[in-house]
């Protein structure tokens, strides 16, 4: 019973492709999948918009949108209809092109930024056997196409011939190139583990219990680390807070998007969103084992109910970062990159070729634990040597 | 020759050409990427899937990125008004024709070439990188080398001349009178006040 | 024509275009582009050679292109370094008007 609602995409699939003749099946089985991801996914970004507003409004001790509920009904459902009124906002805006901007780019942009994000959702793993197209090089696939997005941001901010418009995009191209770094290296451990660049062999690979526990690479020593700059790293690819520097409004208006109106601008915020899951999906099926459970006796729930469960909960911790923290400086995010995440990502690659060469045995789990947390210990001091943390003092007007 | 060959063919000659003769410099780096994005798509019709993916990752992610900053650190963002080709150009074009004419001479009469196709051949990334640790081991060690001293050269040429300030350097000057810097793309004034005047 | 051949022209006349391209040009970093369109053209004759000769299974040409994009990637770290640096010092990056020999 569990195993059929599991496995129903793909049964569902079979089903239609066999009233399908044996010349087209290729094309229809890649029109289904597409069809699936590009109903499934902007569906979650209309939720996760209007959890956003209510989460940070709530954690803002304000309310938050609570009104429109279905249309034309008395029913509100907290608010979760907003995101139908604010669609329609959008498309039916009126879309404004600055009259010096270079119009072929500047209608290009939204597009070369959209395009790149969903493609990179052909190689993750939704489920048991979902996977659109299982690539021998999957995982370098996804960073390859997450590159063309740094491209469509440059084209955002410089054909809108704004000031602001080209800070932001400079702003979001070096924070990009400068993140892409850590982010690549923490997943090469995985890939040094695993063996394979192939994200079905990762995800299996972390799907065996211990003691009811699942063998997810975020319990090593080095998983974790990997994790925890993976999760950095990728807050800073998709420019959420405390990273929002790109877009930062008190400064720059919004970045690269400032001269963007009506629907080009909700193809930029359904990119940046998308963007956010897919790399989150990536996270997932690398350290929190994809579509696995974490404990064994939770194995009966369906596969894609685990994974777009982790999804939320990381983008839930997203909201709560970006409510939370305030925005870095310049500085302080090159700092942050390179000097503690990228030589702590390279540490991590050597644990994790200790790891592999000390077998299973349990000391392994000393040394390694002790050596990044040596390293975390001297990366960072070496960071704080000229701040200084005291206690925080307020100046009040007088 | 199946057709998808030649779309992508025909797209990323179309992107090259595009990339050599257009004016503006963005427009040329933009056409740029397409061209290495199409070259990407033949490794991948070709079956060299790590290629492919490494061509994208390498050339759209990382040196497109690169060439955009130098145009825009040059200044040269603007669409030039003076001329963009050196003096001596159409020898240039010349010498290019006769090269190509000459290599698709050699390529279309050429005896040497296997005529039969074989089968795609059966290659992994785990091929890939057995044989790049253990047969070219030591290629893989001096291209680390290469690229480390590479980076630090770079820097060092693109530091600032030592000794000079940013204002002695000429970088800093204020004038008051000048226009403010291409660098941040005014509109042409003809684009500002055409409307109003 | 076989495949092959077709790949041949098309990397001919790719080779051809980035010639043209770095020959004519007069702006530094299009002279650069231009010169890795060459490379990239012999990087698609490695690949064509690999697909449709004898021992695919050697994986030559696919190494030989693997390096070929590494180097790629540190020439055009320095020489866009070299054009930053040559805007620095003589204000423009049109490859004709640098020709003095001392600073």
């Amino acid at each position: 019973m569990f195993e059929k609602l599991d496995q129903i995409f793909v049964t569902l699939k079979h089903l239609v492709l066999g009233y399908v003749p044996e010349a087209l099946q290729p094309l229809v089985s890649a029109v289904l999948s597409v069809t699936l991801i590009l109903s499934v996914f902007p569906g979650i970004f209309a939720i996760v918009t209007i959890f956003e507003r209510k989460g940070i409004g709530r954690i803002q001790n304000r309310y938050g949108p609570n009104r429109v509920g279905i249309p034309f009904t008395n029913i509100r459902l907290c608010g979760f209809g907003q995101f139908i009124p604010d669609g329609i906002k959008s498309l039916t805006k009126e879309d404004i092109v600055p009259r010096a901007a270079d119009r072929v780019v500047h209608f290009l942009a939204p597009i070369v930024m959209l395009i790149p994000v969903l493609l990179a959702y052909a190689v993750l793993p939704f489920g048991r056997n979902m996977t659109v197209a299982d690539f021998d090089a999957g995982l370098l696939f996804f960073f390859a196409v997450g590159g063309a997005v740094e491209i469509s941001v440059f084209m955002a901010g410089w054909s809108s011939r704004n000031k602001y418009s080209l800070l932001g995009a400079m702003r979001a191209i070096a924070q990009m190139v400068s993140y892409e770094i850590p982010l690549i290296l923490s997943a090469v451990t995985v890939v040094m583990i695993v063996g394979s660049l192939k994200l079905v062999d990762i995800v299996a690979a972390q799907n065996h219990y211990t003691f009811g526990i699942a063998h997810w690479y975020v319990f090593t020593p080095w998983g974790f680390v990997g994790c925890i700059l993976f999760f950095i790293a990728s807050l800073a690819e998709s420019n959420r807070s405390p990273f929002d520097l790109p877009e930062a409004e008190s400064e720059i208006i919004a970045g690269y998007f400032t001269e963007y109106s009506g629907f080009k601008f909700a193809l930029f915020f359904l990119g940046e969103y998308l963007g956010m899951f897919a790399i989150i999906g990536l996270g997932i099926t690398l350290f929190l084992g994809g579509w696995t459970s974490p404990v064994s006796f939770l194995t009966w729930i369906p596969s894609y109910v685990w994974f777009v469960t982790k999804m939320i909960a990381i983008v839930f911790v997203f909201i709560w970062i970006r409510a939370t923290l305030p925005r870095l400086r310049m500085d302080q995010l090159m700092n942050l990159a390179w000097k503690l995440m990228l030589p702590l990502a390279l540490i991590n690659i050597v644990v994790a070729g200790i790891w592999h060469f000390m077998g299973p045995d349990w000391q392994r789990w000393l040394v390694c634990a002790a050596i990044i947390f040596g390293a975390y210990l001297v990366l960072g001091r070496g960071l704080m040597r000229h701040q200084k943390l005291g206690k925080r003092t307020y100046r009040y007007a007088e | 020759m199946s057709l998808p060959f030649l779309i992508i063919a025909f797209v990323t000659l179309f992107a090259a050409a595009a990339a050599m003769s257009l004016r503006n410099l963005v427009h040329c780096s933009l056409a740029f990427v397409v061209a290495f994005a199409g070259l990407a798509a033949l490794y991948l019709n070709l079956d060299a899937q790590f290629v492919g993916f490494a061509q994208i990752l390498v050339y759209v992610g990382a040196i497109a990125i690169l060439i955009v900053f130098a145009i825009l650190l040059t200044r040269s963002g603007d669409t030039p008004n003076e001329a963009v080709l050196a003096p001596g150009w159409f020898y240039g074009i010349a010498v290019s024709a006769a090269v190509f004419t000459l290599l698709g001479w050699a390529v279309l009469s050429s005896s040497a070439l296997p005529k039969e196709v074989s089968s795609a051949p059966q290659t992994t990334v785990k091929n890939i990188g057995e044989a790049l640790m253990n047969k070219y081991v030591l290629p893989l060690e001096i291209i680390g080398l290469l690229l480390t001293a590479a980076m630090i050269g770079a820097v060092i040429i693109a530091l600032r001349e030592p000794g000079k300030t940013k204002m002695e350097a000429g970088e800093l000057k204020i004038d008051k009178t000048a226009p403010p810097s291409s660098i941040l793309h005014p509109p042409s004034s003809t684009a500002l006040t055409g409307g109003h005047s | 024509m076989s495949p092959l051949q077709g790949c041949l022209l098309v990397s001919a006349l790719l080779f051809a275009i980035g010639f043209a391209g770095a020959v004519t040009r007069r702006h530094a970093i299009l002279a650069l582009v231009g010169i890795e369109l060459m490379l990239n053209a012999a990087n698609l004759n490695f690949i064509a050679f690999w697909r449709y000769g004898a021992h695919p299974e050697a994986l030559t040409g696919v190494m030989f292109v693997i390096f070929s994009i590494a180097i790629a990637a540190a020439e055009a770290a320095v020489g866009l370094a070299l054009v930053i640096a040559i805007y620095r010092h003589y204000k423009t990056s049109n490859l004709d008007e640098v020709k003095d020999l001392k600073g």
